[in-house]
């Protein structure tokens, strides 16, 4: 589903006043792409991705999905954090079917299963379904996390840092994951992060944006394809585009 | 652990603590007044089997029905409380002030305020002492629901009951169980209470009131040991319910 940001400005009413977080943001994702922003820390990023699912208004402008004002959570949005929030009473099978119970009411325990077990095999996970969270890596958990945000087949997938706590090894496995998911299901996803090599690997598009308030300060397109493999990231032209990037942050935060 | 060696191990220190018991009493040479021994608790037993299974009776059942309503009372405070936090900072103050006036002092005017409905001022009283710790357990754990757990559901247009009854109820289960393990404890000093301070001549309490007029210093003790095996027995039977229904948050 195609997304869009037009115009769109909000704050937070804190005890002191009003604190501004995005000021007049506008962009836009066609659907199917997937899109990374980055900028520096408590930018607003995670406003962005609460103000796409529905989860808060924006104070002046719109969101629209697929040319739809979203002014309330929609069952088409599939979220994952950087914290998997796993419920411990529930098996890893449990676990991701619980949207399901959210939004396919009609469905039957036996469909159920049968979709959460198509994702979790996907992302390796097929044996630990009868596992506890507990029992997990912090890797498999995440991996876990994401089948549950893609269980219900959402069309947006917002993903807010979902790498961030794990080590480089696991989080270049998780990037491998990620794209065996986007080459099998389709969603248009947003991912926030602050690795740029991860921005660079998995999005179709970079969005740079200023320090709080947030404007769009920068946009890059990768350029990598289809059929990417870790190795890109060693090419020539992604160290110049990484080396770009690297310089827009450092304006960003300065910006401050 | 082995399920045998679960009952052997707790059943053997019993064992060891009476015996340490009846030593203690017997190198001291304390006559029964001060400290009666485990040997001098059988025949009192054995003299008032009969009145020691319906008084015993009659402070379980009222035990069991007060804590039950507690439950009922502390859920629906904690509820509350975790839930808005208007109303936590408004109750918090007037529970915290009611559950710190000595209950002894409650129950003559509960006595008063209710002449003759002995069985009601017992779960009352129970009730009054008991539902603190579950009302505070429960609105910790509402109160304390990370925002992502909610989210996860939000997103997807979940209802408030949907993220109450699939998160934020099963999250705070094993808080619950803490807080009525300590309730169970409680509700029984409780009964006791309200057996003792008004006795209308039923359960342990008015036992032990009748030991300690006719001076049957063995029957008192014995009041006691029934006492702590009818806590014993209620706090497994929490036990069990927490395993199964909060059995997962158990660590290996
Ligand atoms: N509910 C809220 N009430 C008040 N202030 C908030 C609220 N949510 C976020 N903020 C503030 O808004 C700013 C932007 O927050 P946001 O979480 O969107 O930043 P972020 O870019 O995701 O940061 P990070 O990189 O650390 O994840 C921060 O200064 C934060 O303190
Ligand atoms: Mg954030």
């Amino acid at each position: 589903m195609h997304i869009e940001l037009r115009n769109v400005s909000h704050e937070f009413e804190l005890e002191t006043g009003f604190l501004p977080v995005l000021e007049n943001l506008s962009f836009s994702i066609p659907k199917g792409k997937f899109t990374a922003i980055v900028g520096p820390s408590g930018c607003g990023k995670s406003t962005i991705t609460r103000l796409v699912s529905g989860l808060i208004k924006s104070k002046k402008g719109e969101v629209f999905i697929s040319n739809e004002i979203v002014n309330s959570p929609r069952s088409t949005v599939g979220m994952a954090f950087q914290n998997p929030v796993l419920l411990e009473w529930r098996n890893i099978l449990d676990n991701v079917i619980l949207p399901l119970e959210i939004v396919s009411k009609s469905m039957n325990r036996v469909e159920k299963t049968k979709r959460a077990r198509e994702l979790l095999s996907l992302v390796g996970l097929a044996e630990f379904e009868k596992s506890r969270p507990s029992e997990l890596s912090g890797g498999m958990k995440q991996r876990a996390s994401l089948c549950r945000s893609l269980v219900h087949k959402p069309e947006v997938l917002i993903l807010d840092e979902p790498f961030g706590a794990l080590d480089a090894f696991t989080r270049e496995d998780l990037w491998q994951t990620m794209l065996t998911l986007k080459k099998q299901e389709s969603f248009t996803c947003i991912l926030i992060t602050h690795d740029l090599r991860e921005a660079i690997f998995l999005a179709d598009e970079v969005l740079v944006l200023s320090g709080r308030p947030a404007t769009l300060q920068f946009q890059l397109e990768t350029k990598l394809g289809d059929n990417r493999k870790l190795d890109d990231l060693y090419t020539n032209e992604t160290t110049k585009s990484l080396s770009i990037l690297r310089k827009q942050i450092e304006i960003a935060q300065k910006h401050k | 652990m082995t399920s045998y060696n679960k009952i052997i191990i707790p059943l053997l220190s019993v064992f060891i603590f009476c015996i340490f018991w009846e030593w203690l009493v017997w190198i001291n040479g304390w006559p029964n007044y001060k400290m009666a021994s485990p040997s001098d608790l059988w025949p009192a037993f054995w003299k008032f089997r009969w009145l020691f299974l319906s008084y015993g009776w009659d402070t379980l059942w009222r035990t069991m029905v007060g804590l039950s309503l507690s439950v009922f009372v502390g859920v629906g405070f904690g509820i509350i409380m975790g839930f808005s936090k208007t109303m936590r900072i408004a109750l918090y103050p007037l529970l915290v002030g009611f559950n710190a006036i000595p209950k002894a002092t409650v129950v003559p005017v509960i006595a008063l305020m209710f002449v003759g409905f002995h069985d009601m001022n017992t779960i009352l009283i129970v009730i009054f002492i008991s539902f603190f710790p579950i009302a505070v357990s429960i609105s910790i754990g509402l109160s304390t629901l990370e925002p992502e757990y909610k989210d996860i559901l939000l997103s997807l247009g979940a209802t408030k009951f949907e993220i109450f009854y699939k998160i934020a109820l099963p999250k705070t289960l094993p808080e619950f169980f803490g807080a009525l393990k300590v309730s169970v404890t409680l509700a029984f000093i409780g009964t006791n209470l309200m057996e003792i301070i008004e006795p209308h001549g039923k359960g342990l309490g008015h036992l032990f009131d009748s030991g300690k007029i006719s001076a049957d210093y063995p029957l008192m003790f014995a009041v006691l040991i029934a006492l702590a095996v009818l806590g014993i027995f209620l706090y497994y039977i929490v036990v069990l319910f927490e395993n199964i229904f909060a059995g997962w948050a158990e660590r290996n």
